[in-house]
């Protein structure tokens, strides 16, 4: 079991920021993101795009901003359960909550801060009929584990990064990589292209396009793919994997069934005081939440990501005192031992 | 100020005459958001960059519209329920020149 002051739903920026807010009130903080790097969407969908309302930044890039934020918080030494999603909640007798991931994960918390963006990323799904039925048994979203692909046959479909980059990976794994894309053009790093066109005339992956698979074949696991060229009638390949590649896209999933107020498929929170959900002890701040005059936006989330953390210090220290502190003048103290603080004056005569 | 007039199908089949201002540098997506046709998470999710494919559409009438961008064009690869017709509604300013112009939402995916 993970314990932790606030645990926070969401590695995006808002999510990374309130660590920061949170260590200013010595409050510990551990994140859970489904994707396996923190940043949310500014590290999965635009990270080499430029923002340009980040206060004191004319321009940063979206992956720089992530950056910075890790280092702006890494003396409050956060933990994170990154490539696994929150699933369930159960609110303690107590009043803290256990939150557990889809892989078993416990995270056992005073306060859950929600900062889910647009849900967690989930593969996109081919429209294909029976594809429900054969995942796990030969159809799979994400390589988790290259070796099971080991003398295997293999069809990937997708034009982009990662379907490129498998098929390469693959082609020195598998016994047959076939990859199937419905232009003849791919979209991918220089270097993949070229490495895949290599390996194509080595005879060391095939490639079809302008194609789809259309269908899957087999009984309880998959023996071959329907493929279809544009115009053409549909063929047959033989293989044990399918692995569809067409990017992730973000989903609301588990927590719209957390008993959660939802409305235009976001979290209404009380916006005139802290950002709390209709639970008590839940906060849901930045993309996630909704209330009038709501704007998706990196700044409307961290002044969200402050507020919340002021609630839930008082929240789990209710008869403590306490006023903000600028940290001009009390610095910041690591819980890692460090201290950073404005340098000191001297008062001394000049001779 | 112009107004254009737009006919948009919502995702239920349910056609909307609408007025889009030429002179608020929106496009289609944000026009549709406007007007709350399709729900609001199910549509521009990555803001407008071409990069989700959440704003695809599909053209109706013959307005010769903005040509694709290779970001656009690739990101319809990777689509899914892509017609000869699909567009990103991302990737279409309202100008005045789209005055009529007939559109249909893509299914969520």
């Amino acid at each position: 079991m993970i314990t932790t002051d606030i645990l926070i739903i969401g590695a995006g920026p808002t999510g990374l920021f309130t660590i920061f807010e949170a260590g200013l009130l010595k409050l510990k903080c551990h994140l859970i993101d489904a994707l396996p790097q923190p940043g949310g969407q500014c590290s999965e969908i635009y990270p080499k795009k430029p923002i340009y309302d980040i206060p004191a930044y004319p321009e940063i890039l979206a992956g720089d901003l992530t950056a910075k934020l890790l280092e702006q918080t890494k003396q409050f030494e956060p933990g994170f359960t990154l490539g696994e999603r929150a699933e369930t909640i159960d609110k303690q007798e107590d009043g803290s909550f256990i939150v557990t991931t889809n892989k078993g994960t416990k995270h056992h918390a005073k306060v859950v801060a929600i900062a889910g963006g647009l849900g967690s990323f989930e593969p996109r799904k081919p429209q294909i009929e029976n594809l429900a039925k054969f995942e796990d048994n030969g159809v799979e979203y994400i390589i988790k584990e290259p070796e099971l692909y080991r003398d295997k046959k293999v069809v990937i479909s997708g034009g982009g990064d990662s379907a490129l980059d498998w098929a390469i990976f693959l082609a020195d794994v598998a016994s047959e990589v076939t990859l199937i894309h419905r232009r003849n053009e791919f979209r991918g790093a220089l270097d993949s292209v070229e490495k895949a066109q290599e390996l194509k005339n080595l005879g060391k992956i095939n490639i079809i396009t302008p194609a789809e698979v259309k269908g899957l074949l087999g009984n309880e696991k998959v023996t071959g793919v329907i493929v279809e060229k544009k115009g053409e009638d549909g063929f047959i390949i033989d293989t044990d994997h399918f692995i569809p590649l067409f990017g992730l896209s973000p989903k609301l999933g588990p927590i719209a069934n957390w008993g959660l107020e939802i409305e235009k498929n976001a979290i209404k929170v009380n916006n005139a005081l802290d950002y709390q959900t209709n639970i008590p002890g839940i906060y849901a701040i930045g993309d996630v939440n909704t209330y009038p005059g709501k704007l998706k936006l990196i700044l409307c989330g961290f002044h969200e990501a402050t507020l919340m953390c002021q609630s839930a210090y008082k929240k789990i220290f209710p008869d403590k005192k306490y006023v903000m502190k600028y940290t001009t003048v009390g610095g910041v103290q690591g819980f890692d031992g460090t201290k950073k603080e404005a340098p000191k004056a001297v008062i001394k005569a000049i001779q | 100020m112009q107004d254009i007039n737009i006919k948009i199908t919502d995702r239920e089949g349910k056609t909307h005459d609408i007025v889009a201002p030429t002179d608020m540098s929106m496009n289609l997506m944000e026009v549709v958001r406007s007007y709350e046709l399709a729900e609001e998470g199910t549509i521009g999710i990555c803001g407008g960059m071409a990069m989700c494919a959440s704003c695809q559409c599909y053209i109706k009438s013959n307005h010769e519209l903005p040509e694709m961008t290779d970001d656009e064009d690739a990101m319809l690869a990777e689509a899914f329920y892509v017609e000869d017709n699909s567009r990103l509604g991302c990737q279409i300013q309202i100008t005045p020149a789209l005055n009529g112009l007939e559109v249909e939402l893509a299914p969520e995916s």
